[in-house]
């Protein structure tokens, strides 16, 4: 698997200094050390200095699940909020629809409560919430706000999918399931809502890729989230 | 291995929400089924009852099971059932080329992986296609049962190209569980943590409606 924006990150200062930031400071080190880690590049564990020789296959498994759920939680703080934000707003007015950005801006924050819980139980540290900038998008009108909910949950989906084959654990496997189709359930529902047919564009569309969903990896969803997170 | 009085509870489940009077004939209907259910399954399901635990081919033979029935239900549903809106045709003919799909590349994978796919079974749908309101109440509760089956069975498969692929379908069955619970006015995703369901619970759920 690549992993281009991860090694970006290490490689270049500036990108490095922009993940840090969405990682929230100071967890943000070892957050890029385990996201690294869960890549599982051999090159990448000397360059790194990690030392790989010494640790255990399980430990090893253990960072990468805990490098994944780092990521699905930063993933799940972009969408809580950008549901309470938009309600916030008062910019959407039609009662049902502010009823569902409620009810799935409460499930985002279910996701996120469980998923750092997941973090602490692997013996991690949970990311902390990044900085935000929903503030161009919000600004926009009812139409831009829905649509860019119903992308972004395309794109959720597809996160979870693309991570399901690396997750070790069986645990944290049926985690990420259980909430993997609750993201794809809310994408159905958006992107029906806005009016978009089954498929579309890429991430457009309430079954986009047809009977079989397409998996993102991480760096193409980074870089997917990147206009949202302030820098 | 399933009996009756087993098989007869599990199936109030398979309809969801409210107790109108369509929601009684399906209960009605699965419950007649249940009367000879545990008779009437495949030898795949016997089989897979029996089973303590299953390898990638069985699971994969199993959800080829859930997907022969759902591509059936909404093949025969267009059929039979009157009054659906130009768009709960639209939906119903997406969903039906979806299911199709899945059970064309659900064989395949069987073979791939030196198996036998298990046969198509003979179905009898009851009265679910007796109206609009009872055929979209039954395909809701067909999608959430397949999201639940995917989701419970999937940490058990091994292989990674396997278990992509099982997440590829899932992903797409909890879609159109949400498309067919917004056109019933439900809310598309009820729960924050979509159920994993054991196949034992799921099996018995759909063995009434297999007829052979």
């Amino acid at each position: 698997m690549s992993d281009t924006a991860l090694r970006e990150l290490a490689d270049d200062p500036s990108s490095r200094k922009r993940f840090f930031k969405m990682m929230g400071g100071a967890g943000a080190v070892s957050a890029v050390g385990v996201l690294l880690a869960a890549c599982g590049d051999d090159d990448d564990d000397k360059s790194s200095g990690s030392s790989s020789s010494s640790t255990t296959s399980s430990e090893q498994d253990n960072k990468g699940d805990l490098a994944i759920v780092n990521y699905a939680l930063t993933l799940e703080y972009l969408e809580a909020e950008f549901y309470k934000q938009v309600i916030a707003s008062g910019e959407i007015t039609d009662k049902a629809t502010v009823e569902i950005a409620k009810k799935f801006g409460d499930t985002e924050q279910e996701h996120v409560d469980a998923l750092k819980a997941t973090a602490t139980k692997l013996g991690g540290k949970p990311v902390a919430a990044p900085k935000t900038a929903f503030e161009d998008v919000i600004s926009k009108g009812p139409k831009t706000i829905l649509d860019t909910a119903a992308t972004v949950e395309n794109l959720g989906a597809a996160a979870y999918l693309g991570q399901a084959g690396r997750i070790k654990s069986k645990e944290i496997l049926a985690a990420a399931l259980a909430i993997h189709t609750v993201e794809a359930r809310h994408a159905a529902a958006l992107n029906q809502l806005v009016g978009r047919g089954f498929s579309g564009k890429a991430l457009e569309g309430s079954v986009p890729d047809g009977a079989f969903a397409k998996p993102m990896d991480m760096d193409a969803v980074l870089k997917a989230v990147k206009p949202f997170i302030a820098s | 291995m399933a009996s009756s009085p087993l098989v007869a509870p599990e199936l109030t489940t398979l309809t969801v929400e409210g107790h109108t009077r369509s929601a009684f004939l399906v209960r009605a209907t699965l419950a007649a089924g249940a009367t000879y259910g545990a008779l009437s399954a495949t030898p795949f399901i016997t089989k897979a009852l029996a089973q303590d635990s299953m390898g990638d081919i069985d699971i994969l033979n199993y959800a080829l099971t859930l997907e022969y029935l759902e591509a059936e239900f909404y093949k025969l549903g267009l059929q039979q059932v009157k009054g659906l809106s130009g768009d709960e045709k639209k939906l119903a003919k997406e969903i039906r080329d979806n299911e199709d799909e899945h059970v064309d590349a659900l064989i395949a994978t069987v073979k791939k992986l030196g198996g036998d796919p298990v046969a198509k079974p003979k179905l009898d749908f009851g009265g679910a296609f007796g109206s609009r309101g009872v055929f979209l109440k039954t395909a809701n509760s067909f999608e959430d049962l397949g999201v639940s089956a995917y989701n419970g069975a999937a940490p058990a498969i091994e292989s990674t190209e396997v278990l992509g692929a099982a997440g590829s379908i899932v992903q797409v069955e909890a879609r159109h569980a949400a498309l067919i619970r917004l056109t019933r006015g439900k809310p598309p995703a009820p729960q924050a943590f979509d159920k994993a369901a054991e196949m034992e619970s799921v099996l018995k759920k759909v063995t009434p409606l297999i007829k052979s």
